[in-house]
């Protein structure tokens, strides 16, 4: 639900960072953190755990340019990955314009991403959103690891349409802001065609 | 999308910072901020010296979400009010028309019977403000279906976003 304010000329839009638990959600806010200048940017938010596990959501203010007069202002969230947070991520879900899916490419957490797609789906159900239709950008992350799978056959598994599918190694920023446009572009054409 | 882009023009903007500011006066506040429920701030007045407001807007919707999760989970619909008190500082918070959340900061020049008591009543002139905005969204939304404010973007305009 993008938030349109005529007075401030100001348009907000919310992107969530999905995906399962240590798959690197809140390593790309971070990064994004660390990279964006000072004026772009607010406070990050964490609320974790002692144990830097996310516990109810990271948060990250960004601004870009303007559109059409509009300062253009995206509210970044995770959600906690671990599976008994789930009351949680439903929370977060609400009024999000797009989605971003960090998936792990380790061979290991195949049903982990899998499970967490599925997830996802029933979630943004819960909340009035269709997954085939919101705007939507899977990354594979952790491509760096000798552990991680075949990307095509990674890819082909986690696909649910024709989103825009993006390689990363969050750790060190590679594919990080390659992830952020391209979900920024989904969302300004989704309220082009709203 | 299932729920509607929350739309402000000026006019809602004037209206809602005049309650603010009487609910100020009135209770006694240091601040009154007004952010819809997925946390997006609407209007605030009073002192936000050293606040970042979008922080502020975010935890506060994550709290209010946080206990409606509760509340559900134990039969209610909702907690009407959450009140956190510190050593000198208290926070009043609320949901105003189902839609948006009402903050009151207070210390120890006013107390809580008072701002729950102004806040009621700003928050029925709120809630009106709120409902002219639904209606008008509605009505919108049935004279121009397919089109949007934002229905002119190119492909240049997003592109220049990132440069």
């Amino acid at each position: 639900m993008t938030f349109i304010n005529y007075a401030a000329r100001e348009i907000n839009c919310k992107i969530v960072y999905y995906g399962p638990g240590l798959g690197g959600k809140t390593t790309n806010i971070q990064h994004i953190y660390d990279r964006s200048n000072n004026g772009n940017k607010g406070k990050l938010i964490s609320l974790a755990t002692e144990s830097d596990r996310t516990l109810f959501f990271d948060f990250l203010p960004i601004e870009l340019g303007a559109i059409r007069g509009f300062r253009t202002r995206f509210h970044l969230y995770t959600v906690p990955g671990q599976v008994f947070y789930d009351a949680s991520r439903k929370l977060i879900l609400k009024g999000v314009d797009g989605v971003v899916f960090v998936a792990d490419s380790q061979e290991a957490r195949m049903d982990a991403n899998a499970e967490s797609i599925s997830n996802l789906r029933d979630n943004l159900k819960q909340n009035g959103y269709d997954l085939d239709r919101i705007p939507y950008v899977l990354q594979l992350n952790k491509r760096d690891l000798p552990t991680a799978m075949d990307r095509e056959e990674l890819a082909a598994h986690l696909k649910i349409k024709d989103e825009p599918v993006y390689d990363a190694v969050a750790v060190k920023g590679s594919g990080v802001f390659d992830t952020l446009k391209a979900i920024i572009r989904l969302v300004m054409l989704d309220l082009k065609n709203r | 999308m299932s729920m509607s882009d929350f739309v402000i023009l000026e006019g809602d903007y004037s209206s809602f910072t005049k309650i603010l500011e009487k609910l100020g006066r009135d209770s006694n506040a240091k601040l009154v901020f007004l952010l819809d429920k997925n946390g997006q701030q609407i209007a605030s007045t009073g002192d936000l010296d050293g606040i970042d407001p979008t922080s502020l807007a975010s935890l506060t919707a994550g709290n209010v979400a946080a206990t409606e999760g509760l509340a559900q989970l134990v039969g209610e619909q909702e907690f009407s009010i959450l009140f956190h008190e510190g050593q000198n500082e208290n926070l009043h918070i609320n949901v105003v028309g189902g839609r948006a959340i009402l903050l009151v900061q207070f210390d120890e020049r006013s107390s809580l019977g008072l701002v729950r008591l102004r806040v009621k009543k700003a928050s029925v002139d709120l809630s009106a403000v709120l409902e002219d905005i639904e209606a008008r969204s509605e009505a919108q939304r049935a004279a121009t279906v397919g089109s949007s404010p934002f229905s002119e973007i190119t492909d240049d305009d997003i592109d220049a976003l990132f440069s």
